[in-house]
């Protein structure tokens, strides 16, 4: 099968995001970006899903800033095949990223989407699921373990334990953290990946509304907790908690 | 002006969840009503029905509803959305799994993960792992909207709202579910739970966490929570994982043990009611937002604790 694996530039997983002092955002002036963490595995998975034969051609997919080129080239190092960039320079939300990569489906017809749970830097965890929903497709959110047979079985995280569900392709899965440990891309791959076919559109090109239809008011740190005091012993711990907080 | 809150349950019980996310619905304005979609279902409808300030309870029952898996729920959502201003759900796996489906049928931008309302287009949610907030204001005539439960408080019961029954319609079939794998514990719930005790990588193993955390936990009622690095080293399972990635509790009482803090970690547990952090390096930054931190080797200091309550 054919397998689309749409991915984001996100800020770097391990750096400290500050918000701006005009609360307008987050500043990502002059800050590390890679791709968003829960899309490597999605990457990850669709590569595995070619090794073992399950998947002729891996597509890779980002809407985004001209310089997230850089993470299909990344994904394409890790094994994918060839990769597409929807360039944009808004922040654009997930009903309109939803929007595009149904044009794109419809231009590919892969039988599977594979794609992150979530972005690191919105939290919105809704562009699989979204996508789906304009497809007309099931989904298995939230994998941690995806088999195929007859039908595509999505093992997921749920609250409480795993759930398994079988799902008709085509389909939609998104992927959770426990689903593999992604590759680090090899120099030679890396090298072959520079070789490797990368359209670039512009996101007009779709004829998708774009328009944002949540407005940003503002963004603010996060209220802070001041530390405590420190405790001798565990006998004061067990004290303090008794008579000062009174929460045992 | 109505608000439509989609019930969190397993067929038996009604979710706490639930009452939270009434609170947030009543908090946007208008009539309130839950739709209560399972199967065989009849008791967690009589319990929305108990919330106090709901205004009707509609119940759909079938058996292709029992799991509320997405396909499903989207088809019977949509069609009760003209009714309604908002919908909302419990930003639980269960919401964030149905609601983004359910806004892009709509053509709307979902809000996710609500932590407050400030009027009734404009509403707050952490962003980047709880590293910063973002006020938003929509412009959709309808809202589509998962609520953060531990950010609202619980509505009472008290209440005797009506009891619709509507016809679940015509369900898709192209997801099945297959089985389920669900952690069986006589301890409480950990998103639920009044107090939690958490275990990092420090416990070094399963075995660990059996002999130096449950303890702690069974003297005190308590859940067992664990950092994504002891989940990640196979310690605990997923399920038990507190932070940005995992669960996000506030107890009254939470106990980080071997925990150093990593931002994901306390994105997770940082509006809790008061937090212990014991840790033997004391310059770990969970001491940042502890209100009683212990220096001590949580080997030694875990058994004393069990010992003192």
């Amino acid at each position: 099968m054919k397998v689309l694996v749409p991915v984001k530039r996100v800020i770097d997983y391990n750096v400290k995001p500050r918000v701006k002092p005009d609360q307008t955002g987050v500043d990502l002036a002059n800050v590390k970006m890679s791709m968003n963490p829960f899309c490597e595995i999605a990457v990850e998975e669709a590569v595995r899903m070619k090794e073992a034969g399950k998947a002729e051609e891996i597509v890779v997919v980002s809407i985004g800033p001209e310089k997230a080129q850089d993470q299909i080239r990344q994904a394409l190092a890790m094994g994918a095949d060839r990769g597409i960039l929807v360039k944009t320079d808004a922040d654009v939300e997930p009903l309109t990223v939803a929007k595009v990569l149904q044009k794109i489906v419809d231009e590919e017809k892969p039988q599977l989407v594979l794609l992150g749970k979530q972005a690191i830097d919105n939290d919105n965890n809704q562009t699989g699921q979204m996508l789906a929903a304009l497809l007309g497709w099931p989904q298995g959110t939230f994998a941690f373990k995806l088999e195929h047979g007859d039908t595509l079985q999505v093992t997921r995280e749920i609250d409480g334990g795993l759930q398994t569900v079988a799902l008709q392709t085509p389909a939609v899965v998104t992927t959770d953290l426990r689903l593999n440990e992604p590759r680090y891309a090899s120099l030679p791959n890396i090298m072959k990946a520079k070789k490797k076919p990368l359209d670039a559109k512009d996101i007009a090109e779709y004829g998708v509304d774009a328009a944002p239809r949540l407005q940003v008011v503002k963004v603010t740190e996060p209220p802070k907790r001041e530390a405590g005091v420190k405790v001798e012993s565990v006998a004061e711990l067990v004290e303090k908690l008794k008579t000062e907080a009174g929460v045992i | 002006m109505a608000v439509l809150v989609i019930a969190e349950h397993d067929n038996t019980s009604l979710s706490d969840t639930t009452h939270k996310t009434v609170t947030a619905a009543q908090a946007i304005g208008g009539d309130v009503d839950i739709l209560v979609a399972g199967a065989g279902a009849q008791g967690v409808a009589d319990a929305a029905a108990k919330i106090s300030g709901v205004r009707k309870v509609l119940h759909a029952d079938d058996p292709k509803l029992e799991k509320r898996l997405a396909e499903a729920m989207q088809a019977v959502i949509v069609p009760l959305a003209a009714n309604y201003d908002a919908l909302l759900h419990p930003a639980s796996t269960a919401g964030k799994n149905i609601m983004p489906r359910v806004a892009a049928a709509l053509n709307v931008m979902q809000i996710s993960d609500i932590t407050s309302v400030e009027a009734p287009d404009t509403f707050t949610r952490p962003i980047y792992a709880g590293n910063a907030m973002q006020t938003v204001k929509s412009a959709d005539a309808k809202k589509v909207i998962t609520v953060r439960g531990t950010a609202f408080k619980a509505a009472e019961d008290g209440g005797s709202a009506s009891i619709e029954t509507i016809a679940a319609g015509d369900l898709p079939s192209i997801s099945e579910f297959v089985s389920e794998e669900l952690t069986k514990s006589d301890r409480p719930d950990l998103g639920a739970a009044k107090i939690v005790i958490s275990g990092g990588r420090a416990l070094g193993s399963t075995e660990n966490f059996e002999k130096y955390i449950y303890p702690v936990a069974d003297k005190l009622g308590a859940a067992i929570g664990a950092s994504r690095a002891a989940v990640d080293a196979g310690y605990m399972p997923n399920d038990h994982q507190v932070g940005q990635t995992g669960k996000v509790v506030a107890p009254e009482l939470y106990i980080a043990a071997g925990i150093s803090g990593a931002i994901q970690h306390l994105a997770g547990m940082k509006d809790s009611k008061v937090i212990v952090a014991i840790n033997k390096d004391e310059e770990a930054p969970i001491f940042q937002v502890a209100d009683y931190g212990l220096v001590a080797d949580l080997f030694q200091a875990l058994p004393e604790l069990e010992k003192a309550l």
